[in-house]
């Protein structure tokens, strides 16, 4: 890939401040320590954001945090000055519903202002409900919000990226109530099927769905069983751990012949103490008093 | 050539197997997915032709609707190809969502349409797929009534940049476009003109409408007989034209008259200028096994219906 090594000069005006700085392949390789911080800055925007929307997933989001930073900022190859890049990696966001974490990893990568985040969910903004191409926010793919489509369309784009000998990857983010729909099964078959080791999945494993735990409401379990069987390479991993998941997502785009499938154990509510795990927070939004506490927390 | 002349039966379904195999040869970004129906859709010739481009699905609809749109994110033009039940109302979800709404280059080509699918009964006999369709924004509707005019529908699809629904049947009907024809998407095409009624067809009943207006020149009544392969967008130009000449319309179609083509015209009507109109359709019914033709006459889709339906509104003219 020559661009990939193609240097470039990028001008930032922050604070009034203007930094000039090499970069290297539009987006910097962050180390693990600066994916922490930035972890922490998109969590605390995640739920600032949602308290002025009133309304949205905060438990996802924040359980999520960690994915995005390490796919953003360290995993995948794009260009925020040029979203439509023929050669950039996808990323297929199945799970509409966290979106505040989507957008805010898209801002802080520079896709829009940070400022538009408080447009979240509001009339006019580009920042729906559910991500919707139709409102033309750059950086994202496909519109989702009914579950269970994203990963048959990450199929799709992998056939054409092999089509046309193109070494771009998919990445898809699933949650694990998500696996309750037939169509992902109908889509994992079709991935082995072709052999397509450029699509890389994500399951949100958090254990929890809106109407409470995943194991009482259907289980999915035995899970990487399931994924084996369909014929897929499965790592399981840490899914709060920067370090966890950038040593998982190297091995699994290492994998040839088969597509590779994550299993993240994360923690729904994920760095607010108070609220982890609580799947009461799936669709929950917090109050000016409720997010002051939760940035607190979040900056521990 | 003369106008209107059968030049031999042919199925329109045959009409798109050969337009995605000339679309094959012109456009390397063409490509073409069918879940498990290769033979009915007469995909084998495009199959044969471009493995490479060709995507079996096996029996999974949901799934062969989010490759299409992920393809076409890859920058590719797919053509999905399945029976029109399968094609809509199945996996309406996915169209709705990763198709339409995330307005993505997918052709959704649907065959066996309507009650003339014949034996196979009601479970295959869609009805409703043309309302299904074209309630959801971004997306092109279009039924094409032969073999010649589905060929060239089919370019033009291909040709056409967004989401299109394709309707097309399995029997043999008469081809009386010409072979040649430029298909224009949102085009009414006047098959034949005339003062007293304007009857807009669409699909298999195109012909039919054709043989309803020999039948009422011989009772005295002069229709203009007016094709509108495109439901939607709607030829709101040259319908009220010739509504404008006529004052009274009959519409026809292979459809539930909720949701189609008489729908959408009478609405245009009810909205610009309130004009007698009668709907030639499925009257809120599921259909059952017979051979095409006895279906399309004991659920009143037949020349006769049409005939009947000219006289009814011609009495209610306005004068
Ligand atoms: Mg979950």
């Amino acid at each position: 890939m020559l661009l990939f090594f193609t240097f470039r000069i990028k001008i930032n005006f922050y604070n009034f401040v203007t930094l000039i700085y090499l970069e290297m392949n539009y987006i910097k390789k962050h180390t693990i320590d600066e994916l922490a911080d930035l972890a922490i800055s998109i969590r605390k925007d995640v739920v600032r954001a949602l308290k002025v929307a009133g309304s949205g997933h905060l438990g996802g989001s924040l359980g999520l945090a960690d994915v995005f930073t390490v796919l953003y900022f360290n995993r995948m190859r794009h260009n925020p000055d040029n979203p439509a890049w023929p050669d950039r990696d996808r990323l297929i966001l199945s799970i509409g519903h966290v979106a505040p974490v989507f957008y805010t990893a898209l801002a802080h990568a520079g896709y829009f202002p940070i400022d538009e985040l408080q447009t979240l969910r509001k009339l006019g903004s580009r920042l729906q409900g559910h991500p919707g191409r139709d409102h033309h926010l750059p950086g994202i793919e496909l519109s989702a919000g009914s579950l269970g489509q994203g990963l048959s369309v990450a199929v799709g784009m992998a056939l054409a990226a092999k089509m046309d000998n193109a070494d771009w990857k998919v990445y898809t983010i699933h949650g694990d109530g998500e696996l309750q729909e037939g169509s992902i099964w109908e889509a994992a078959m079709s991935a082995a099927h072709h052999k397509l080791d450029s699509l890389i999945a994500l399951v949100d494993s958090n254990k929890v769905q809106i109407d409470g735990r995943v194991s009482d409401v259907m289980e999915i379990e035995p899970l990487a069983e399931k994924w084996r069987s369909f014929g897929w390479a499965v790592f399981e991993c840490d899914g709060n751990s920067i370090g966890g998941l950038v040593e998982t997502y190297q091995k699994a785009e290492k994998i040839s012949g088969k597509p590779s499938v994550i299993i993240a154990h994360t923690l729904m509510g994920k760095g607010v103490k108070s609220i982890e795990g609580d799947y009461r927070w799936h669709g929950r939004a917090p109050n000016a008093k409720e997010s002051e506490d939760f940035i607190r927390e979040i900056e521990g | 050539m003369q106008k209107n002349i059968n030049q031999g039966n042919k199925d329109t379904r045959s009409g798109f197997g050969e337009a995605l195999f000339e679309l094959g040869k012109s456009s390397e970004n063409v490509v073409a997915l069918c879940a498990d129906l290769t033979g009915s859709l007469k995909m084998d010739k495009f199959a044969g032709a471009f493995p490479d481009r060709f995507f079996q699905t096996g029996i999974a609809e949901a799934n062969m609707m989010g490759i299409a749109a992920g393809l076409a994110i890859g920058g590719k033009i797919p053509f999905t190809g399945t029976f029109a039940n399968f094609s809509t109302g199945r996996v309406y979800d996915q169209i709705r969502q990763s198709v339409a709404y995330s307005n993505k280059n997918v052709k959704i080509c649907a065959s066996h349409a309507g009650i003339t699918l014949g034996e196979d009964g009601a479970t295959h006999q869609i009805m409703e797929d043309i309302g299904l369709m074209k309630m959801l924004p971004n997306m092109v509707v279009i039924n094409p009534c032969d073999f010649n005019q589905t060929r060239a529908a089919t370019i033009a699809s291909a040709n056409h940049c967004g989401p299109v629904y394709l309707r097309f049947g399995r029997p043999k009907v008469p081809n009386f476009t010409p072979p040649d024809q430029k298909f224009e998407i949102g085009k009414a095409i006047v098959l034949k003109e005339g003062r007293d009624v304007s009857i807009f067809a669409t699909g298999h009943l195109v012909w039919k409408a054709l043989e309803a207006g020999e039948i009422l020149f011989q009772k005295g009544i002069d229709a203009e007989i007016i094709n509108l392969p495109t439901i939607k967008p709607l030829d709101g130009d040259s319908i009220m034209a010739s509504i404008l000449k006529t004052r009274c319309a009959v519409t026809a179609e292979e459809h539930q008259i909720f949701g189609g083509l008489g729908e959408s015209i009478s609405g245009l009507l009810a909205r610009n200028f309130p004009t007698p109109l009668e709907m030639v359709g499925m009257y809120d019914l599921f259909g059952q096994s017979g051979t095409p033709a006895e279906l399309l006459e004991k659920f009143g889709m037949g020349t006769n219906d049409i005939v009947s339906a000219v006289e009814l509104v011609t009495a209610r003219k306005h004068h």
